[in-house]
């Protein structure tokens, strides 16, 4: 296996460069279609239930069953994967978002009002930096979760470490089949765990020292 | 408009008159009005307190004042200025708003929290340093020590501060305050009445306070409101009238008057003589403090900071064991303002285990000493009045 990542190095490093890509790009998009769905959704009871049903059902969607569903109108390549790997990302912060920005002391909203900010000064000077912390949670779940589908991305051709895996395992029993499988596990494995502690050091600069726990 | 009457002294007033005309407030689905058709008067500088019993329409008549809740009916003037159908974000930046705990927002320092208001009428930068280090002072904090602390780094005493300088930061002429003292310990609380007395002296704001507690409204009110069910005024007047004369049966019940040591909410520190003790700066030689303590005939001497406020009160005895006098700040200290109540006074010598209390003046500066026998005195001299 080693000699196997010596040989391929750089097209593996590739491979890792176009997935991680692919992963934060996405998620960085589904956190700021999500946060923006929370913020029109938290206000409204109803709604915030309708958000919270759809991202627990969403999240109980197969991801190779709707991969396979997307290429009807987008055909193969790079739309339906992005367009999967987003709709997943985006379910955690979602829930997330909608649950912090609800979350925040509503004496404290009253209290922004009453000085004199606007709705959307409160929103952004309060209510979305308060509520930052549990919306974080929520994209440090997303991206670890959307790593592995990304994998399965690769199935409609899609970038990322998954076509490593799949060749692989659609020649199970060839030379080197075993070891493109395991190589491209363990490589998603690693850089999620890399994502994580990046996410986690982003954590800490994004959030204000009052309200660290 | 009108000037302050109540006062006996000249006193600064920077606020401006509010008056009320009919104003209403109606929620849909219920029967009678939260806020029926509400007149009321309120001059320049004065303080007014809001009591009433809970679900009366006090807090909700105040949060009309600023329009957090949306009037149904009637007009608002702010002095002359009908301010009904005004800009609300705009008019709140004008009126200074404090809730319970201060409403600090936990993410910002204690500067950037002071420094919001300023910030949205568009001072620049160094004006809005100065004037948070001036607030900061001036409710009692030292600037360069809080400037860049959080709030959950301060205790619910300081917070309420840092909330009252907030709700100053940009001089607005009316002060909206949501039973701000609710949450905190009876001493805090006692400090903080206190404060916001020595405070309103300097600055003679029109202040709207919204309190349950009616030994509270007699100590800080000029004037005290006392609602009834659906925010109907059932009395209006100065806390010595409401107390001689209740209006009702029902202000009668709820003020308890009749209870001879309420009169003590009524005495102020400052109505009875007090004793002027000998003061010493830390620091200094305690040889000089103990003859100077000797020469005027007192066992006890006020140990003093650098800006005039007491830190401790030692007695000369324990003064001979030290060579200069020690800087340690006393935390039991027991100390009242001169705008404290003798109940306060009494209150501060129960739990501090004292025979007297150091009463602080402008700025807490040192203003004299009040011993025990002279709040006697003050209980029996009372009690003849309402007897005789």
């Amino acid at each position: 296996m080693w000699q196997y990542l010596l040989d391929r190095r750089d097209l593996i490093a590739f491979q890792a460069y176009q997935h991680v890509s692919l992963v934060v790009q996405c998620v960085v998009l589904a956190t700021v279609l999500a946060v923006g769905l929370a913020v029109l959704a938290y206000r409204s009871p109803r709604i915030t239930s309708l958000a919270n049903s759809v991202s627990a059902i969403g999240l109980t969607i197969p991801s190779f069953a709707l991969l396979g569903l997307l290429l009807a109108p987008f055909g193969f390549g790079i739309t339906p994967a992005v367009v999967a790997v987003v709709f997943y990302a985006a379910l955690p912060v979602l829930r997330n978002a909608v649950v912090g920005l609800a979350g925040v002391d509503q004496s404290l909203v009253e209290s922004a009002r009453g000085i004199g900010m606007s709705r959307l000064a409160t929103l952004w000077r309060v209510e979305l930096p308060l509520a930052w912390p549990v919306i974080l949670a929520g994209v440090r779940v997303s991206t670890q979760m959307v790593m592995g589908i990304a994998a399965v991305a690769a199935y409609v051709l899609g970038p990322g470490l998954g076509s490593l895996i799949f060749s692989g395992l659609s020649r199970l029993g060839g030379a080197n089949a075993l070891n493109a499988t395991l190589v491209g596990t363990i490589a998603i494995v690693l850089l999620a765990l890399v994502l994580d502690v990046v996410l986690v050091l982003v954590g800490r600069l994004t959030t204000s020292k009052g309200i660290r726990v | 408009m009108s000037e302050t009457t109540t006062a006996p002294d000249q006193r600064t007033v920077s606020g401006v008159a509010i008056r009320l005309e009919g104003v209403t407030k109606r929620y849909p689905g219920q029967q009678k009005p939260a806020v029926d058709s509400v007149d009321l008067e309120i001059a320049a500088g004065e303080t007014v307190m809001f009591v009433g019993p809970s679900g009366c329409g006090k807090t909700t008549l105040l949060k009309m004042l600023n329009r957090l809740i949306e009037p149904s009916g009637g007009k608002i003037f702010l002095g002359d200025e009908d301010v009904t159908g005004q800009d609300p974000d705009r008019l709140r930046r004008r009126i200074g708003y404090v809730i319970q705990a201060g409403g600090l927002f936990p993410h910002m320092t204690v500067g950037t929290n002071i420094g919001l208001v300023p910030g949205m009428l568009g001072w620049d930068k160094e004006r809005i340093a100065e004037r948070t280090d001036e607030l900061l002072d001036l409710v009692g904090l030292d600037p360069e020590v809080y400037r860049a602390r959080y709030p959950k780094e301060l205790s619910g005493g300081q917070q309420q501060r840092v909330g009252v300088a907030r709700a100053l930061a940009a001089d607005p002429p009316v002060l909206l305050m949501d039973e701000p003292f609710g949450a905190v310990d009876p001493i805090t609380r006692q400090r903080l009445q206190d404060e916001l007395l020595r405070i309103q002296e300097e600055l003679g704001k029109t202040i709207v306070f919204v309190t349950h507690d009616f030994d509270e409204a007699v100590k800080l009110g000029d004037k005290i409101v006392v609602f009834d069910v659906g925010a109907r005024v059932v009395q209006y007047d100065t806390p010595e009238a409401i107390l001689a004369e209740p209006a009702e049966e029902y202000v009668a019940d709820f003020v308890g008057a009749g209870a001879t040591l309420k009169q003590l909410t009524l005495t102020r520190v400052a109505d009875t003589e007090l004793h002027t003790p000998v003061t010493a700066q830390a620091g200094e030689d305690s040889a000089a403090v103990v003859a100077r303590a000797t020469a005027a005939g007192e066992q006890y001497v006020v140990v003093t900071d650098g800006r005039g406020r007491p830190i401790s009160w030692p007695s000369v005895a324990e003064l001979t064991r030290t060579t200069t006098v020690p800087a340690t700040r006393d935390d039991r200290l027991p100390v009242v303002g001169l705008r404290s109540t003798l109940n306060d006074a009494l209150d501060t010598m129960l739990a501090a285990s004292q025979g007297g209390v150091v009463v602080t003046g402008r700025r807490d500066s040192v203003a004299g000493v009040l011993v025990v026998e002279q709040v006697m005195a003050a209980i029996q001299a009372t009690r003849g009045e309402t007897r005789g």
